[in-house]
């Protein structure tokens, strides 16, 4: 592993930051399987796009793979049953996201067992592009990287465009998390097979596997893996937040820059997280629906941290039982601990977009009640921004209300909330939930005309 | 889990420094040159250091309280200020004047615009250019380094009473006996009669001048360990140094008898202190890292411009203020290039 540092330089990009991985924590724990929840809970909207529309009713029986919700129109996807039992509510339920939302409840059956029984073997070689576009949307397939954009729709380039490069992102950057990390090593066939269905569905010649280089051990099993297939590399990219995020990983390895509004497939380009692809590789051949994930479950308030399939559906309560907590368990943040997203409830379901479930102890109150000062133009913000924005001046810009300056002439649309400026910000700025509230402000006023 | 759980947006990690432990540092930083300076000139460094921080903590405070913020002392910045401008003063300085400097830098300079974060200037340059402009003779009236009996009693000006003129310090020098004294610092010495004190002397700080600035190898050390903490962006000094060698570098080539040679520029006068302690002030320098360079090149090229070719014998000051002024543009024409915002067309790999 030590060669491979030293002969190859890792791509990377500008500014970024260097937070404290604690991976070391699951990154060798092998994935395993949990039981089933009591009862699933299955929102409608867990993707970008309509939510889709229920095609049970209440009281009635779902088998384990069947679907149980159609999706409503192109930028949707359909839902299938994680698990065999009743359908007990068609309702309300919280969401991670604060309000509650439409969902599915499922009662799981006492016993139900783990085997998939809807199942449709069928001959993927065989089918054309629209069709293979076509089995992607109905597997129910999204950005499983936290995105939960619909995979089927970057399948297919806006006109005038085609895609000649497919980037598989296995950088997970975020800390804490190591769901990708052990999806390379142990899902690598289905991932292979995966890249396979995106090359042909998407015509693409060639694809790239970016990888961090914290994670040289799945690199050089990949790359083992793929020294049989042609068109397809695996590439070290540096250790460093916000390595993963998708504009980032396509300047690191591509030295290409998605342009300010458009989209990677601008480029040429189209990203997917490895766990899709793995999920793709080995629901596509049988003609499956996305029922589980894997989910890091990790952080120092919980016992036994470790990587885990989980059933769309299972209440964080019920994943936090499975591995224990400590008494000072302080913050659930559902995703990685920079962009996540922290829960109100321990009720609130894992979505098709959770890649990891971290749980914080109580926080040093010196921190959690650090004073905010004013900015002292220490300019540690406008060396992190990955975009190379200026958090600094954004945020005073905030402070006095200015948003529709901050997007036209400071490029506040191209913050993604990566969080870095409000990491390293000394003042204790809250300068993302700023730059956050900035961008809703300034959609409400667009949409309001 | 019976607990309820909190809530918070993310970023749900941090790690930064806090505000209090950048100032705690810098603070850290100069106590060695204030040492140094009370070594040097003995009582009167010691008042004057002790009077300019305590009447800007004063100042600090009654501010923060007229404009309800609050206690701002606790950030340690204040202190910053009082003891940078007891460092740029003449060791002799009367003390109620150095009172009014570090009034007037505090209030004018950072309490007007709002507090800490929001001076457009250096407050402490602030309080030493009013003081330049309004008692011209006190300070520029130096004093000898290591003169004998300095720990037992102050050089006579520093006591002067409030409101009235300093009592002229000739006779006090000429009690002292000492052989080389000139009532001049290196640099007026090299401007008026070029005369280049050997750099051995001025880098060790042997010599006259403001009760901090004489030794350029301490402050050189201070600012280094400070740069290395990463307390203080290190392109800003290290390019006014650069911009005041390199201007003075042509000139000493054409004629070393009239010009200073660039290692006498770097280390006589408040060069270095300017450099490493006020130009490098966060709140009053560019955020950028081109910025940060083009700005300390303009420091460094207008000290020289104005040593060389102005009426005053010093620059520093000056150039640093006007350099503050123009930090916010500066920051502005360098923000880099925003990712994604370059046409970049297709195919450019």
């Amino acid at each position: 592993m030590g060669l491979l540092n030293l002969f190859e330089r890792p791509r990377t990009f500008a500014h970024g930051i260097y937070p404290i991985e604690h991976k070391a924590l699951t990154a060798d724990k092998p994935i395993r399987r949990l039981p089933f929840a009591p009862e699933l809970v299955l929102p409608l909207a867990q993707h970008r796009g309509s939510p889709a529309q229920p095609g049970v009713r209440v009281g009635q029986e779902v088998v384990r793979g069947e679907p149980i919700a159609r999706a409503d129109g192109h930028i949707s996807v359909p839902m299938h049953a994680p698990a065999t039992g009743m359908v007990r509510q068609i309702g309300l339920a919280p969401t991670a996201e604060g309000p509650k939302a439409p969902a599915i409840r499922i009662k799981v059956y006492e016993g139900a067992s783990q085997q998939v029984l809807f199942d449709l073997e069928r001959d993927l070689d065989a089918l054309d592009r629209a069709s293979l576009i076509a089995a992607v949307q109905d597997a129910g397939l999204v950005g499983l990287g936290g995105a939960t954009f619909p995979s089927h729709v970057k399948l297919i380039p806006p006109k005038g465009r085609w895609i000649d490069t497919v980037v598989v992102n296995g950088c997970e950057c975020e800390p804490y998390l190591t769901c990708d990390h052990r999806i390379m090593l142990e899902q690598t066939a289905a991932l292979i097979r995966g890249i396979r269905l995106v090359l042909r569905a998407t015509g693409a010649e060639r694809a790239i596997i970016g990888v961090e280089d914290n994670k040289l051990d799945a690199l050089a099993h990949l790359r083992a893996a793929l020294s049989a297939e042609p068109g397809i590399s695996a590439e070290a990219v540096q250790t460093k937040y916000p390595q993963g995020a998708e504009r980032m990983l396509i300047l690191s390895l591509l030295g290409l820059e998605v342009p300010a509004g458009g989209l990677p497939a601008d480029l040429g380009v189209a990203v997917y997280n490895v766990g899709t692809l793995a999920q793709m590789g080995e629901l596509l051949p049988r003609g499956r629906g996305l029922i589980e994930r894997v989910v890091t479950v990790s952080g120092p308030a919980v016992r036994r941290p470790g990587n885990f399939i989980v059933p769309i559906g299972t209440p964080v309560r019920f994943l936090l039982e499975q591995v224990g907590t400590t008494p000072e368990l302080g913050e659930v943040i559902l995703g990685g601990p920079m962009m996540g997203m922290a829960v109100a409830s321990l009720d609130v379901p894992v979505t098709k977009g959770v890649s990891g479930v971290v749980a914080l102890e109580r926080a040093d109150p010196d921190l959690a009640e650090r004073k905010v000062y004013p900015c002292i133009k220490c300019g540690e913000c406008v060396h992190a921004c990955p975009v190379s924005l200026n958090p600094s001046l954004l945020g005073e810009l905030a402070a006095a209300r200015e948003y529709r300056v901050m997007a036209e002439r400071y490029w506040l649309d191209q913050c993604f909330e990566c969080g870095c400026c409000a990491y390293v910000c000394p003042s204790n700025i809250p300068l993302t939930q700023y730059f956050r509230i900035a961008k809703a402000i300034n959609r409400e006023h667009r949409e309001a005309g | 889990m019976a607990r309820a759980i909190e809530i918070r947006t993310s970023p749900h990690l941090k790690r930064a420094r806090t505000v209090e432990q950048i100032m705690r540092t810098v603070v850290l930083a100069l106590l060695p040159i204030c040492a140094f300076a009370v070594y040097q000139f003995g009582l009167s460094a010691l008042l004057l250091l002790i009077t300019t921080t305590g009447a800007a903590l004063a100042t600090e405070a009654f501010f923060a309280r007229l404009s309800g913020q609050g206690n701002t002392l606790s950030d340690w910045s204040v202190v910053i200020t009082g003891l940078l401008l007891g460092l740029t003063l003449p060791p002799g300085f009367p003390l109620w004047m150095a009172a009014v400097a570090a009034f007037v830098g505090v209030a004018l300079g950072k309490a007007l615009f709002g507090g800490l974060g929001y001076n457009v200037m250096n407050p402490a340059l602030v309080g030493r250019a009013f003081v330049q402009a309004a008692f011209p003779v006190a300070i520029t009236t130096w004093t000898p380094a290591f003169a004998p009996g300095r720990f037992a009693e102050p050089i006579p000006s520093t006591l002067t009473p409030p409101f009235m003129q300093p009592r002229p310090v000739g006779d006090w020098v000429a009690g002292l006996d000492l052989d080389a004294w000139t009532g001049a610092t290196p640099l007026a010495l090299q401007k008026f009669e070029q005369i280049e004190l050997p750099l051995g002397e001025t880098f060790a700080g042997m010599v006259a001048g403001s009760a901090g600035e004489t030794s350029a190898l301490l402050i050189l050390l201070c600012g280094l360990w400070l740069a290395w903490k990463r307390m203080l962006d290190w392109r800003i000094p290290v390019s006014v140094m650069a911009g005041a060698a390199l201007t003075a570098l042509p000139f000493w080539l054409l004629d070393p008898q009239l010009y200073p040679s660039p290692w006498f520029v770097l280390c006589s006068g408040g060069l270095m202190l300017g450099a490493w302690f006020m130009a490098s002030d966060m709140v009053a320098s560019p955020v950028t890292a081109t910025g940060a360079v083009l700005y300390g090149l303009f420091i460094g090229v207008l000290t020289l411009v104005i040593r060389l070719f102005g009426g005053l014998v010093e620059g520093v000051m000056y150039a640093i203020l006007l350099a503050n002024a123009l930090g916010p543009l500066i920051s502005d024409w360098t923000q880099p290039r925003v990712y994604g915002s370059g046409k970049k067309p297709r195919g450019a790999r």
